[in-house]
Order: structure tokens, then C-alpha cells, then sequence
């Protein structure tokens, strides 16, 4: 093996991009669980880390350019730090996402609630696992978890759309909770980003991986 | 007939005495385009461009079986003379070697001389063409007789020696590693030559810098141990190769 500083650098990009995945991760299921539990403090956690996230994306960025700039990568290299720079873009807004929903959670923890029939849960279960896979797959280089991640997203915009009607039909039918039945709304927007950006970053991993452009259907 | 310039090797073999140097080496070059030739030291590259134009036979104990056909001449063809393939075939070297005892005129002039050229007015125009098309005639316009070929710098030393290969008009011309001892502000000249010439001649370079291959070269060829290993095009060799050892290669996994 030769290269090893170079080496040790792609490595370094590696795992502080999955501290990022991590720590993305962790803010979304902490909004989550704060939506189900009603508890704010734990919006509050949301809130405080999303400054630790950014920080993190600023140094993958710094270390990735450096890379690019001192290193020259070349084939599977190049196509993996390209990877990694726009994973990293997607995990800072999985971050933003968490922080909406908080924001969502604290608001509604104010409101009456509305009869809305969504099961927040269940889609949230689904967009979570959605960036776990993705970064399980960006962990082991494994393109197969990658598609089937890819498989899920539709899954999870049905129920956005699922609960875009419901909540339309409490709005409709009870003008007391309408602000409940937004929030709701709202959280599951912001879930159905967070599984968008899991879908992307499980492409990123096709294309390192493989070298194929998956995105929009597109035949690699 | 094949297009000028089009450079068909087939099962091509070299050998320096019971060493064999390249083993049946099969690559189509496309004319009027710039191909790199890439791979770790002793890999064959030079031997291989060595090969095109006859030059390999040059040193001692070396033999050289298979077909080489540069357009319509069969390069290893019965009767066909050396010297007339190295008009074809120009060659420039990682070391600029101008003859140092002549002015820059006659450095550039001495293919057409020594082929017995002695139309002063015509060599006065094929050397300034010449001169240009290595992108060094601004430089020099004003010193062609004065000054010796050993007077310039290093890179317009290299760019002498471009037009000097030039000047006999030759359909290939091969570059040896012909920047790899010059600063990257005449490095940077030489590339932006490479792309201006391909215009008009076929093009091969031998690199050791995959930089500069991606940036000069439409196509690329990488030579492992004496065989061929990969041949496409350059964007796909370096960013999607499709054998482990290129990829291998060009990330530095090596060894």
C-alpha cells in the first residue's frame, strides 16, 4: 500500500462523516420522541446540538476540499470524496429537519389537539431507518443496502400524502385545532425530507461505489 | 485506407536481448487525437512508442515481432527504411536535446536540410511555421541566427525540439515524459501545445503524471509489466476504470 498519508486522510473523512451521520441521526429521533412524548426539553437538546452539527459539516467540507486540493484522488477516490461532500450537505439538512420538527413540537405542546388521524410514528420509524441504512451502506461500501433504501422512499410519501388529506379534513372540520392539525402537517413534511435526503445519500453511496447516476431514475 | 495518422498495432512483442519487454501489445490510436500512455516505470510505455516509429531497434540486442501500420505504411513492412518512418513519426524526448552548436534556425532546419532541402525561401517559411506551431516563435523571432539552441531555457529548449520534429511535417508525433524536467509555467506551455497540435497530428505521451494525462489526452492506455492492460477513454480511466489494477494504479494502491 502506498499513498498513506493519503490514505489516512480518506479514512478521516470516512469517520467523521459517519459522527456527522450519527449525530444527524440522533436529532431526529430525539424530535421524534419529543413529538410522542409532548416533552420540550428534549426539543431543547434539538435546538442546542444543531450549532455541533454544523460544525462538523464545515470540517468534513475543510478536510474533503483539502483532500481534492493536495491529493489529486483519482477513480474510486475522487468519486467517494465528491460522494462524501454532498452526503454531508444532505446530513446537515436531515439536522435542519430535526430542528423544524422540534420547533413543530414546541409550538404544538401550546395548542389543543386535533383529531388528525396520522401516524406520525409509524412514517417517522420508516425515514429514520431510512438514514440508518443509507449510512450503514456508506459504512460498508455496500451498494445492495443502498437500493433498497432507495425502494423505500416512495413508501414514505404515500403516507405524507396520506396525512396531508387527513389533516386537511380536521382543518376543515374543526377550526379550534387547525393549528394542531398544521404542526402535524408539518412534521410530516419534515419527515418526508429526511427521507428524501436518505435516498440521496444512499445514491451518493451507488455512485462511489459503483460509479452509476442512479438519481432521478437515471439508467447508470 | 486509413485515416492519416491512424496508428493500428496488432500482437506486438518487443524484447531487449531474452528479456521480453512487451507482450503482444493490440491498441488502435485514433489520428488526430492525443493518447497518454500511463504506468509504473518498466511497464513498457517507452518501449512501447519506441516501437511506433523504430527506435527500439536502435539499442543493442532488441527485437521487435507483431505489426505496427500508421495509415497505409506497414511501419515493420519488407524494404520499408527506418529513417523514412521517423519522418512520419517525430519524437520528442524528456530531455530537450537541441543541437547545441547550431543557431535555433538551423536546429529547426536540419531534418529538411540533411533530406536535402536547400530552398532558402521555403525554409525561412517552414521554420517560422514550425516556430509557431510550438508556440515559440514570438520568443525567438528575433535571435534565429544569433543565438544557439543551447542558449534557451529549458522549456523553450523542449519547444525547439517540438518544432524541429515539426518542421519535417511528420503525421505522429510521440512525446517521451516531455515535461516531467520543466517548471509547471513551461509545463502548462507544452499542454496547451499538446491540445493545440492534436488539431493536426496524432499525439501519443508518455506520462508519469496522471494529471497530465487527464488533461491532455482524449484517450489513455494503461501498461502494466509489459501488457496492456486497460485503453479508453481518459475521463472514464480516471474516474470509472474498468479493471482493478487501473483503479488500483491511479489511486496508489500499489505494491
Amino acid at each position: 500500500m502506498t499513498r498513506t498519508r493519503f490514505h489516512q486522510g480518506l479514512d478521516e473523512l470516512k469517520q467523521k462523516l459517519l459522527t456527522m451521520g450519527g449525530m444527524a441521526e440522533q436529532a431526529v429521533e430525539r424530535a421524534v420522541r419529543a413529538y410522542q412524548t409532548g416533552d420540550v426539553a428534549v426539543c431543547q437538546l434539538v435546538l442546542r446540538d444543531e450549532g455541533k452539527i454544523n460544525a462538523v459539516e464545515r470540517e468534513v467540507d475543510e478536510l474533503a476540499v483539502d483532500l481534492l486540493a493536495m491529493q489529486q484522488p483519482m477513480a474510486v477516490d475522487l468519486r467517494f470524496i465528491i460522494a462524501c461532500i454532498k452526503i454531508n450537505a444532505d446530513l446537515e439538512r436531515v439536522g435542519d429537519q430535526a430542528v423544524n420538527i422540534a420547533e413543530r413540537v414546541m409550538d404544538l405542546a401550546n395548542q389543543p389537539k386535533s383529531t388528525v388521524n396520522a401516524d406520525i410514528a409509524r412514517m417517522a420509524s420508516l425515514a429514520i431507518n431510512m438514514v440508518r441504512e443509507a449510512l450503514n451502506a456508506f459504512l460498508t461500501a455496500d451498494a445492495d443496502i443502498a437500493q433498497t433504501v432507495l425502494e423505500k422512499d416512495d413508501l414514505v410519501d404515500n403516507m405524507n400524502r396520506e396525512i396531508f388529506d387527513a389533516a386537511d379534513y380536521a382543518m376543515t372540520h374543526s377550526i379550534e385545532t387547525h393549528r394542531h392539525a398544521l404542526d402535524t402537517l408539518l412534521v410530516a413534511r419534515n419527515l418526508e425530507r429526511v427521507a428524501d435526503h436518505a435516498t440521496n445519500i444512499a445514491e451518493d453511496v451507488i455512485f462511489w461505489v459503483r460509479g452509476a447516476d442512479v438519481r432521478h431514475h437515471a439508467q447508470g | 485506407m486509413e485515416a492519416q495518422g491512424q496508428i493500428q498495432v496488432q500482437d506486438l512483442n518487443a524484447w531487449f536481448g531474452t528479456t521480453q519487454a512487451l507482450y503482444n501489445i493490440n491498441l488502435e490510436i485514433l489520428p488526430k487525437h492525443t493518447t497518454a500512455i500511463i504506468g509504473p516505470s518498466g511497464c513498457g510505455k517507452s518501449t512501447f512508442v519506441r516501437c511506433i516509429n523504430r527506435m527500439h531497434e536502435t539499442l543493442p540486442n532488441t527485437r521487435v515481432s507483431g505489426k505496427v501500420q500508421i495509415a497505409e505504411l506497414d511501419v515493420y513492412g519488407k524494404g520499408v527504411s527506418p529513417v523514412w518512418v521517423r519522418r512520419r513519426v517525430g519524437m520528442v524526448f524528456q530531455k530537450a536535446n537541441p543541437f547545441p552548436t547550431m543557431s535555433i534556425y538551423d536546429n529547426v532546419a536540419a531534418g529538411l536540410k540533411l533530406n536535402g532541402y536547400s530552398n532558402r525561401h521555403e525554409l525561412d517559411k517552414i521554420v517560422e511555421r514550425s516556430l509557431r506551431q510550438a508556440a515559440l516563435w514570438e520568443e525567438v523571432k528575433d535571435s534565429l541566427k544569433k543565438k544557439s539552441g543551447a542558449s534557451l531555457s529549458g522549456g523553450q529548449q523542449q519547444r525547439l525540439c517540438i518544432a524541429r520534429a515539426l518542421a519535417v511535417e511528420p503525421d505522429v508525433l510521440l512525446m517521451d515524459e516531455p515535461a516531467s524536467a520543466l517548471d509547471p509555467i513551461s509545463t502548462a506551455k507544452i499542454e496547451d501545445l499538446i491540445f493545440d497540435l492534436k488539431q493536426q497530428y496524432t499525439v501519443v505521451i508518455v506520462t508519469h503524471n496522471m494529471q497530465q494525462a487527464a488533461r491532455v489526452a482524449e484517450y489513455t492506455a494503461f501498461f502494466l509489466m509489459g501488457n496492456l492492460v486497460e485503453f479508453d477513454k481518459t475521463e472514464k480511466m480516471f474516474t470509472k476504470p474498468s479493471d482493478k489494477r487501473t483503479e488500483d494504479y491511479i489511486t496508489g494502491r500499489f505494491g
